[in-house]
């Protein structure tokens, strides 16, 4: 625990300093978005559609405009109208007149929530009461809420004009089937003729919700000078900010994104939800507007992962090797396109090296909320299908499931499916160490008892990231960044700037700040962060180091070639005993040249994928069809995890994710497409009594793109639980489960119970 | 709109009065009205505990208050558990064991977890979990805060208030 | 969240002259966890809300070995929960009382809410009927007093009338060689609603062998928390075995007549209700045998 520890010859890079923004965190000082509140705040509040597919006749806002305490009411009408435009947005690509008709249906609505009107008021209280009193007119129409449905001819469409887009070519017809692709490496016919086992089976997997505990919140402030300022909470301030520069007509130099603390995000705080309504709202009242979600909102429009219906096939030699893989992933997009179904694409067979894979992917519109990225976004379902075959296959040959996987794991050059060759990877590294693990290695005895072994690959994301470090004239550095802190990305940044600088992490005062204040940065998702803002972070800290080189040479009446820094030190080549502290400099600056000030953009290219192997034990009850988890050990590839404890607070909080999906969350609609649960109470998220303790093994297999060797750490571990689990509850009863969630009611459905 | 109510009450110790609407719940009144932004809302209707604050020694969810029903009882806020000495023990546990990840709803367990302490200093694990059931938290996976909780109780955080 | 008035009585007669004057716009609070919930969901419309915490009768809780249990309508959980007494006495009532929300719902709920509420899958109400109960009503034509399985009409809907309000629950002293279970089963650990809940008692003989009498409820398996009386009828006079234990499950399985919905099927519910009678009785039975009432 202490920071002293030192590993690897790093100083600081290893250890487990305390975070930089902890104590505000634990005193409740610590500020996120709704905690907002500027002087003349009034306050916004969204009307939705109780209809999960409809046509909107007209919209009556009489009765709400004249009700005591209501400012303004507006419509899509309000909205500058946009054309088809395809944009990079946080994790995906998304099409901005559809990211409009989300903020607020112009013509039709897609799905139960889907906003239609806001309204702002003196209080919330008064925004809800005149939210009731909006009259929308709708022509109700059939709703599809099944991806198989969804993709049948005659199928209620969503959008009149979406056509098929299939590997290069576009259909003429309208469809929900928003686009196909197919990837395929060999013969995947010739794989499976040579295959002596072959196994294949449908799944099915429920739309889940990323369930952060914080709601989506904008706080917008129109300037008199035409620029808009917004204080919210999102994982990409930058993102919010090219999209609403879409969406409202905007230059980007207009518009300044506060990214406050933000209360978890998972993927789903990229999106573009109430923030435009709240800017459009201040506009048109002339105070700034705050507009929080209740949970119901939450859960009814926004986030989602994607539902999926998946098949696969997969055929390995007697001997235990994998010869053939093919799937076909069918994956909700929500109403608009823009599943997670690529990724899961290129996830499904990626921890193993087979020769002859064939994949089909399908993106489908369906009337529920657009679907958003969750932690890995893709890969969880697919791999849910792929690790679950590998557990029959290997009951098929007698063979133990990791050295299975062993047998098979992906190593450095092997091609994925989708084309590109892995890099230097850790797959291999931790099946071995799942494998030696105490918990493989122990006995589970006792009746309808489990053990499920799953593994998990993700991609990791890059993208660019800017940094600046201020030397401050008391030794210390403050880091200014742009990536917002979801779980102690200040902190891994801190420290890699302090490794290089040879400062404390203390020593750095790390703070995220506005779009205005630094260089572009892309948003905190994609496992992202520590990687590429932490090399920004260490670039500037570079920075800094060539210009104290100079100061020191300066100050040692030498030229900067003989000044080396060493151990913390500015050190003269020619005489080593003369020596400078960098607090020494620090002091100086003013004498020497003025402010310094390291700085740095960077773009990197060396993303370092993650592999992770999860075991878990379980025991069900076979009269209740309820799932114990006995025990649960997460492996996992780091790279070079910077600071440990948020490396495995990142496991853990992953399996856990993984454990919801996989036992007992998901979206319930009734027939008409209304989702019936769309509160914590029947959302049921795991709570600390459901749960064990759940031990990590952090793997160190260094990324050859990083200085440190980081990989990013946040994604994979959500893939492997629900196949782990789904392996061990088969081993627990006999029966497999191919349905998400394995609630006690599924479970007690297979055994014939109920 | 009903008329508003005068409402005298205790906040974090210090006397404190506060006009409100009937159906403004207490987690409003002390977001909105008295700036006490400690306590959070997940849900707002008592299934995340990111809202909790002790009412008269009894933990509860701000959320199911209304603020009126305060009227000469006694609240204490997250911002009520640090002592001007210094951090309650399980915030400092909370620190070392990075026991919180995006920390939204790190006021809601500190304020829980105070209130089991101080009630029983010495739980099991289970006790932990079971007391602590009624605060989700999305980001952690649970490990730490039960960590950080159970070492809290051994380094004898008792009686604390 | 619509706009309401909110007044706090100090008595039982000042309550009730609210409640007279305001009928279907008033409604009573006491811990206020369901109730503030539903007018904040637009579930439920009030336009005035009884603060009855101030109620002195409303906020009784004693218990005596010869009067039995008095729990006033707007004693929180955490209260019976604590009381030594009552652990002693009515474990079986402990049993739903501790389950009713978590720890910070604990602090607020009071049984005589979860009662009011009227929920089909109200946690206290099998216990209650198993162990006997009855609500003391106050109300413009005076008191009466309800058992329990008799004062839920439907969700929601009891057999309060104008002016009238639960003051408290009545519970009789435990019989010798009595004891009871509730239980239910949720898809987690906390925090959930019932799929199906049971609650159990049993009074057994001097030695502990035969069944003198038995009283099972169910949760969640009709419009109304249910009284199975024939599964308790079959008990009476019985041979503790298994196969009695198991012919009540049965019975209870057969009585049960649930709805497929979110939180469960029709099909799970009746095969839980055998699974969780089976589970109360066989507990009820251990505790009545252990001399633990």
């Amino acid at each position: 625990m202490s920071a002293e520890t030192r590993t690897g010859g790093y100083q600081v890079v290893g250890t487990r300093p305390i975070r930089h923004d902890a104590l505000d965190k634990v005193t409740g000082r610590a500020l996120y978005g709704a905690d907002v509140h500027l002087p003349g705040t009034v306050y916004g509040k969204v009307a939705r559609s109780p209809h999960a597919h409809a046509i909107i006749r007209s919209i009556d806002t009489r009765e709400a405009e004249a009700m005591p305490g209501v400012l303004a009411v507006i419509t899509a009408k309000d909205l500058p109208s946009l054309t088809d435009k395809l944009a990079q947005l946080g994790e995906s690509v998304v099409n901005l007149r559809d990211l409009s008709a989300n903020v607020l249906a112009p013509k039709k609505v897609l799905y139960h929530g889907h906003p239609v009107a806001a309204v702002c008021a003196v209080s919330t209280h008064v925004a809800e009461e005149a939210v009731k009193r909006i009259q929308v007119d709708y022509e109700v129409l059939p709703a599809v809420l099944d991806v198989l449905e969804a993709m049948k001819e005659g199928s209620p469409l969503l959008h009149q004009d979406l056509k098929t887009h299939s590997m290069g070519k576009t259909a003429e017809k309208p469809s929900n089937v928003a686009s196909h692709f197919q990837w395929k490496l060999g013969d995947v016919e010739k794989g499976f003729a040579k295959a002596e086992v072959v196994v294949e089976r449908s799944f099915r997997t429920a739309t889940v919700h990323q369930g952060y505990i914080e709601p989506h919140n904008t706080t917008a402030r129109w300037n008199p000078d035409g620029s808009v300022t917004i204080w919210c909470s999102t994982q990409g301030p930058f993102a919010i900010r090219s999209q609403l520069s879409e969406v409202l007509k905007l230059p980007v130099s207009k518009i300044k994104v506060i990214p406050m603390e933000i209360g978890g995000g998972f993927g789903a705080k990229f999106p573009l939800y109430v923030h435009p309504l709240a800017a459009v709202l201040a506009k048109k009242v002339g105070r700034p507007v705050k507009m929080t979600l209740s949970r119901v909102e939450e859960l009814l429009a926004t986030g989602p992962a994607p539902g999926s219906y998946l098949w696969a096939k997969m055929g390995a030699t007697r001997d235990g090797r994998l010869v053939a893989a093919q799937a076909k992933l069918v994956y909700e997009a929500g109403a608009y396109p823009g599943s997670a179904v690529g990724a899961g694409g290129l996830c499904i067979f990626s921890p193993y090296h087979i020769e002859n894979t064939l994949i089909d992917g399908y993106d489908v519109v369906v009337n529920k909320a657009r679907s958003s990225a969750y932690r890995a976004p893709g890969a969880t379902n697919a791999a849910f299908a792929s690790e679950t075959l590998i557990d029959e296959i290997c009951e098929k040959l007698k063979m133990d499931p990791i050295e299975f996987r062993l047998k098979n794991a992906a190593k450095e050059g092997d091609p994925r499916a989708d084309g590109p060759k892995h890099p230097k990877i850790g797959c291999r590294e931790t099946m071995e160490a799942a494998r030696n693990h105490p918990h493989y290695r122990s006995a589970l005895g006792g009746k309808f008892r489990g053990r499920g072994v799953a593994s998990g690959f993700w991609i990791n994301g890059g993208g660019q990231s800017s940094a600046v470090a201020n030397v401050m004239s008391d030794g210390t550095v403050s880091l200014i960044e742009g990536s917002p802190d979801i779980g102690g990305t200040r902190t891994t940044a801190a420290m890699q700037i302090a490794e290089v600088l040879g400062l404390r992490a203390e020593e750095v005062n790390p703070m995220v700040v506005d779009t205005d204040t630094i260089g572009y940065t892309d948003g905190t998702g994609g496992s992202r962060t520590t990687f590429a803002t932490g090399l920004a972070a260490i670039e500037a800290g570079r920075d800094i180091l060539c210009q104290m080189k100079e100061r020191a040479a300066k100050l040692f009446e030498l030229p900067v070639e003989d000044v080396e820094h060493a151990d913390g030190e500015f050190r003269n080549r020619k005489d080593p005993k003369k020596t400078l502290t960098f607090k020494a400099i620090a002091e100086q600056m003013g004498q020497t040249g003025g402010p310094i000030v390291g700085r740095a953009t960077v773009q990197p290219g060396g993303v370092g994928p993650a592999f992770a192997t999860h075991v878990v034990d379980v025991e069900v009850d076979p009269d209740t069809g309820k799932v114990t988890i006995l025990r649960y050990t997460a492996v996992q590839d780091a790279g070079k995890a910077i600071h440990p404890s948020y490396v495995e607070g990142q496991m853990q909080g992953g399996v856990v994710q993984g454990i919801g999906w996989a036992l007992n969350e998901e979206f319930i609609y009734d027939e008409q497409g209304r989702m019936l649960n769309s509160s914590f109470l029947d959302y049921r998220m795991p709570t600390a009594l459901d749960l064990p303790m759940i031990d990590t093994v952090i793997v160190e297999v260094p990324n050859p793109g990083h200085p440190y060797g980081v990989r990013g750490v946040g994604e994979v571990p959500i893939v492997p639980p629900p196949a782990a689990l789904a392996n061990a509850i088969y081993h627990a009863i006999g029966v497999r489960i191919p349905d998400l969630p394995m609630s006690p009611r599924r479970i007690l459905e297979a055994l014939g119970k109920a | 709109m009903s008329k508003k109510i005068h409402v005298h009450t205790r906040i974090n110790g210090e006397e404190v009065e506060f006009l409100c609407e009937p159906r403004q719940s207490l987690l409003e009144v002390l977001r909105d009205e008295l700036g006490l932004t400690g306590a959070k809302e997940g849900c707002n209707n008592g299934n995340c505990g990111a809202c909790n604050v002790v009412l008269d020694d009894r933990l509860v969810n701000s959320c199911l208050v209304l603020a009126v029903e305060v009227e000469g009882h006694e609240v204490t806020t997250v911002e009520g558990v640090a002592s001007s000495k210094g951090l309650h023990p399980i915030q400092q546990k909370f620190l070392e064991h990075a026991a919180l990840q995006c920390g939204v709803c790190t006021p809601g367990f500190i304020v829980a977890a105070k209130a089991l302490l101080d009630r029983n200093p010495k739980p099991t694990e289970h006790q932990v979990r079971h007391w602590l059931a009624g605060n989700l938290c999305r980001c952690t996976g649970y490990d730490k805060i039960v960590r950080a909780v159970l070492d809290a109780s051994a380094c004898g955080s008792p009686g604390q208030k | 969240m619509s706009p309401f008035d909110y007044a706090a009585p100090r008595s039982i007669a000042e309550a009730a002259a609210l409640l007279q004057q305001a009928g279907d716009d008033g409604r009573v609070l006491a811990g206020g966890t369901d109730l503030i919930v539903q007018v904040r969901e637009n579930r439920r419309r009030v336009k005035l809300f009884i603060d009855v915490k101030n109620i002195p009768e409303l906020n009784e809780l004693s218990c005596s070995a010869r009067k039995g249990l008095v729990i006033g309508a707007a004693v929180p959980c955490y209260r019976i929960t604590s009381d030594s007494k009552v652990a002693q006495a009515y474990p079986g009532l402990l049993d739903a009382a501790g389950i009713i929300g978590g720890v910070q719902i604990q602090g607020r709920a009071s049984i005589g809410g979860n009662l009011c509420n009227a929920s089909p899958a109200a946690d206290s109400i099998p216990a209650l009927i198993a162990l006997e109960a009855a609500c003391v009503i106050a109300g413009p034509q005076g008191s009466r007093e309800v058992p329990v399985e008799q004062f839920c009409t439907g969700p929601g809907k009891t057999v309060l009338g104008r002016g009238e309000m639960v003051v408290a629950l009545r519970l009789p002293p435990p019989k010798k060689g009595s004891g009871a279970h509730y239980l239910r089963f949720i898809p987690r650990n906390e925090m959930d609603i019932a799929v199906v809940g049971a609650g159990a008692s049993v009074v057994l003989d001097k030695a502990g062998k035969t069944i003198v009498s038995a009283r099972i409820a169910l949760g969640a398996v009709a419009p109304t928390p249910l009284y199975v009386a024939e599964a308790g009828a079959a008990l009476a006079g019985r041979e503790v075995s298994e196969a009695a234990v198991l012919q009540a499950a049965e019975s209870a399985r057969a009585a049960a007549r649930p709805i497929t919905d979110m939180r469960g099927s029709a099909a799970q519910r009746k095969h839980l209700s055998a699974v969780l009678v089976r589970r109360a009785l066989e507990k009820a039975i251990e505790r009545a045998r252990n001399g633990r009432a």
